[in-house]
This record gives structure tokens, C-alpha cells and sequence, in this order.
């Protein structure tokens, strides 16, 4: 593997390794040094063009952990805003010795362009591209999902039977569909609700199950409770009537928080609307594992880190 | 030619046994005793040697897994491994005697990472070395101090380990 562009291109096995991989990572932040040298005298470059705060951050400390060179690159304040090009601004990356460039950008399909352009021959680990994927969040999901449930014992297996009900703004999310390959492939049942303005035209080719009222999709006991943001940058037109019809018919209400069974999870990629899409009693409730997501994040992008930049380096092959 | 054992299951068990009396000694009476195998077959050989070494002292020693994968020199040369667990005993390593245990004593590479390894752990009183077999050919300045069998043996020889916690069978093989 030299790229991690999509969730779409991990079969369930590579998937059980990156969680793996994740899970003796994860070993490392209870000693008494947490750094490995694993990636030592490797460059990983982030490389960000839309704003984020806990990506960034948790890339930058998986590399960091790993003892890569970090460079981080955001777009406001630099050349971008001079009009420089995706090109120019990743072959000069490359020409300062990037080894792996971990790319957010807006526009769907720029992790893809700049693996495949021949531009620049570096790893590229896409960390979110326009409306399209985010795959590490996925595998941070996947992982949060099989630690919660299995323990100690989550060692080589996959979420074969585990109903995922994932709710909210399904039309923008890059979270969303990451999400449906990956807990697919590793063998969960996904379904999505959503109000119909805010479902994909292709959703019928997806392997899926689509609910339109919350509380339908509740009824079926799921193992866990995705909820979306409601990303109010990329909503141009009128999804929904109003927030507060959003949050009666789509939100994680207190009330419904307290209907879920004792084992479900609920969880949120953040940052979290509060008293929008999910109410605080659901948020900050012991079945939440929205903190347990972010620690988690560090780990399996140290994973992912790993298996994409530690082995043969590409020169030498 | 076909592989030639050269370690039956009696034999191993033998050196077993006199490697751990060989620790016992050494340690002069006092201090914990942790024995951390090196991924894969040298977790079951400190988890046999901890059970010897407590039958004849109680509750002096405790066993682990100490994986080497994410420490190795060759990690830019090799395809990408898979880590296997890491398993510290939870009274930790710290002010312990730490007997590293690993089938095979080859180039010397994988003691060197597992050093390194232990460091981020803790910082162990002693760190001792037992291996079932030291074939020699050592590339850095590191030797074993406990020994099941020396045995001197070509580069071009394979020498396997198999053990009946994940061969069925005890024996150590030479093959060509």
C-alpha cells in the first residue's frame, strides 16, 4: 500500500491490520516514554487547505510520536493566496523531502489528483477531501467501535454482525462514506437516516439501509450511534425548515439518549453542535465515546503513518 | 538434504531447566525477576522459564512479551510487519532484573531493538540475556548469558526453532 486515499481501496483484512497496528500503538501512550523510533529521519508534511483543528493536530502528534520530521502547511498566509497552484505548492513540498504528504483540501478527488498526477512520487494519506472521504476517521470509528466492544480481546477481528446507525447531514459527509465502505467491508450492518434533502442521489447503490425517521432506525438496537454535524459551511440552501425541527426529528435528544439500550455507543466526529444534531445528555453520557475517538485518532493515524512510510522507501526499490 | 534436528523436546526441556536455575543464581538472592520474550516463539520459552523458576522460588518472577518490530534497523529495507503484542508485567520493569528471552541468537540486531525497547518501558536494575540457541555470526558486540546450546552453523543454514505451543512439537532443526 503506498497511498491512503479511500476507505473504498481497504479490504477487510487490511482493515483488521491497520486496527491491529492501532491497537500496539495505542500500548505505547501508558509507558514511561511514549516516543517510538520508528519513523526517524522521515518527513511527513501536512499539508492543509481547509481549516481544522483536531486532524491537524492529531496527525502532527502521530508523527511526531513516531519521531518523523513534521512540517505543517496551511493555506491561509502562504503562497496558496498568491495564486500558487496544487502543483507547484506539492513539488515544492516534495523538492524540501517530503516522504508523505498528508493532504486536507476542499475540492473532491485532490487526495486522488496529486497520488496519481505524476507530479510528485511521496505517500499521500488524504485527510479529507471536499465532500468525498476522510478514511482515517473512518478506521478511528472502526476502531473506537471494536475497542469499546471487545476489550482486551479485540485483537485481529472485525465488526461482522455490529448494527451502525449513522445520522445527520449524509449529503456533505466525507465522514459519512468513508464510513459505509469501511464498516462494510469489515462486516457491519450500516444504516443511515437522514431527511431526504440531505440524502445522496446514488444512495441506492449503497450497501445500506435507509430509515428517514430516527426512531425507526433506533427500534433496530444498534451497537452504536454515529452522529454527523450539521456543517453549516457547506450548507448553501435550505436542507432543513430550522434547527429546531432539525434537532426534534434528527438530534440525539436527551430523551431519546435515555431510550438507547445500555450498550450503545454514541458518537460524534466534532466538533459537535450541541442542542443541534446531539444534546449534551447524550454527548457527555458514559455511552459517549466522543473523547475516546480522539485519543483514538492519534493511534491509528500512527497506524496508518507506519505502514505507509517505514517500509522499502520507493528510491531504493 | 532434508533438516537435521539437532535439539529433541527432552533436551530442550533439560536446557530449560538449567538456564533457570542458571538466573536463580545469578540474581544472588534478592530482586524481582521479569522474563520478556522477543516475539514469537520467545514468549513461550519465558513463560516456561518463569514457570520453572517458580516452582523452585514462589512468586519472585513474572513473565511478558516485549515486541522489537517498531525498533528495527531495517525497517526502510524490509516489507512492513504486523507488531505483535507487547505485554509488561503490570508491577512494571523498574528496578527488576529483566531476562530477555529469545529462541535464536543470530546477528545480535534483535537484542540491540529490544534494548532500545525495554528503555522507553522503564529503567530495569540488570538486563540479562537467555537464548535456546547461539549459532554465532554475531554483527554487534552483544552476547548471551545464558545459553541452552551453542551451536556453530553456516549462513547459509537455516536454523528453525519449533515449539509446542505453536508447532506441536519441541525440537530445533538444521536445514540446508
Amino acid at each position: 500500500m503506498k497511498h491512503l486515499l479511500s476507505t473504498r481501496d481497504l479490504d477487510r483484512e487490511t482493515a483488521v491490520r491497520i486496527l491491529d497496528i492501532a491497537e500496539e500503538m495505542s500500548r505505547t501512550a501508558a509507558r514511561a516514554v511514549r516516543k517510538l523510533p520508528t519513523l526517524r529521519g522521515k518527513t511527513v508534511v501536512n499539508l492543509f487547505f481547509e481549516d481544522s483543528t483536531r486532524t491537524r493536530l492529531s496527525f502532527e502528534s502521530a508523527a511526531k510520536r513516531l519521531s518523523a520530521d513534521v512540517i505543517t502547511f496551511s493555506a491561509k498566509g502562504s503562497s496558496v493566496s498568491k495564486g500558487e497552484s496544487l502543483k507547484d505548492t506539492a513539488q515544492t513540498l516534495e523538492a524540501m523531502g517530503a516522504d508523505a504528504i498528508v493532504v486536507r483540501h476542499g475540492v473532491s478527488g485532490a487526495a486522488e489528483l496529486l497520488a496519481h498526477a505524476g507530479w510528485i512520487d511521496a505517500t499521500i494519506v488524504n485527510a479529507g477531501d471536499g465532500t468525498h472521504e476522510h478514511p482515517t476517521q473512518a478506521l478511528l470509528d472502526a476502531y473506537t467501535i471494536r475497542s469499546r466492544r471487545f476489550g482486551d480481546d479485540a485483537r485481529g477481528r472485525d465488526l461482522a454482525g455490529l448494527r451502525i446507525v449513522i445520522v445527520g447531514d449524509i449529503l456533505h459527509s466525507r465522514v459519512a462514506r468513508s464510513n459505509v465502505w469501511l464498516l462494510t467491508a469489515l462486516g457491519a450492518h450500516v444504516h443511515l437516516v437522514a431527511p431526504r434533502t440531505l440524502l445522496p442521489s446514488g444512495i441506492a447503490t449503497w450497501p445500506v439501509i435507509v430509515h428517514e425517521s430516527l426512531d425507526d432506525a433506533l427500534a433496530t438496537a444498534p451497537d452504536a450511534v454515529m452522529m454527523l454535524r450539521i456543517q453549516s459551511e457547506r450548507m448553501h440552501d435550505a436542507y432543513f425548515p430550522s434547527e429546531r425541527e432539525y434537532a426534534r426529528e434528527w438530534g440525539l435528544t436527551a430523551e431519546r439518549a435515555t431510550r438507547l439500550g445500555p450498550d450503545t455507543m454514541v458518537m460524534h466526529p466534532g466538533p459537535m453542535n450541541r442542542g443541534l444534531e446531539i444534546s449534551s445528555v447524550a454527548a457527555d453520557s458514559p455511552a459517549s465515546t466522543v473523547l475516546d475517538q480522539v485519543s483514538n485518532g492519534v493511534f491509528v493515524r500512527m497506524a496508518v503513518l507506519y505502514l505507509l512510510v517505514a517500509g522499502e522507501s520507493q528510491e531504493e526499490s | 538434504m532434508v533438516a537435521r534436528p539437532v535439539l529433541h523436546g527432552p533436551d530442550i526441556t533439560r536446557a530449560l531447566r538449567r538456564i533457570a536455575h542458571e538466573v536463580l543464581e545469578s540474581r544472588r538472592g534478592e530482586g524481582r525477576l521479569v522474563f520478556l520474550g522477543i516475539p514469537t516463539r520467545g514468549v513461550a520459552l519465558a513463560a516456561r522459564l518463569q514457570s520453572i523458576v517458580d516452582e523452585i522460588e514462589p512468586g519472585t518472577s513474572s513473565h511478558g512479551a516485549l515486541d522489537i518490530t517498531l525498533y528495527r534497523d531495517d525497517l526502510a529495507r524490509t516489507p512492513t510487519r504486523t507488531p505483535a503484542p507487547t505485554r509488561i508485567p503490570t508491577e512494571g520493569i523498574d528496578d527488576a532484573i529483566v531476562v530477555l528471552v529469545d529462541d535464536v541468537l543470530y546477528s545480535g540486531r534483535t537484542i540491540r531493538a529490544a534494548l532500545d525497547a525495554l528503555a522507553d518501558h522503564g529503567r530495569p536494575r540488570a538486563v540479562r540475556l537467555a537464548v535456546l540457541v547461539d549459532r554465532g555470526h554475531r554483527e554487534l558486540p552483544i552476547r548471551a548469558d545464558f545459553v541452552g546450546k551453542n551451536l556453530p552453523s553456516s549462513t547459509s543454514e537455516r536454523v528453525s526453532v519449533h515449539l509446542d505451543e505453536f508447532d506441536g512439537v519441541d525440537e530445533v532443526v538444521i536445514e540446508p
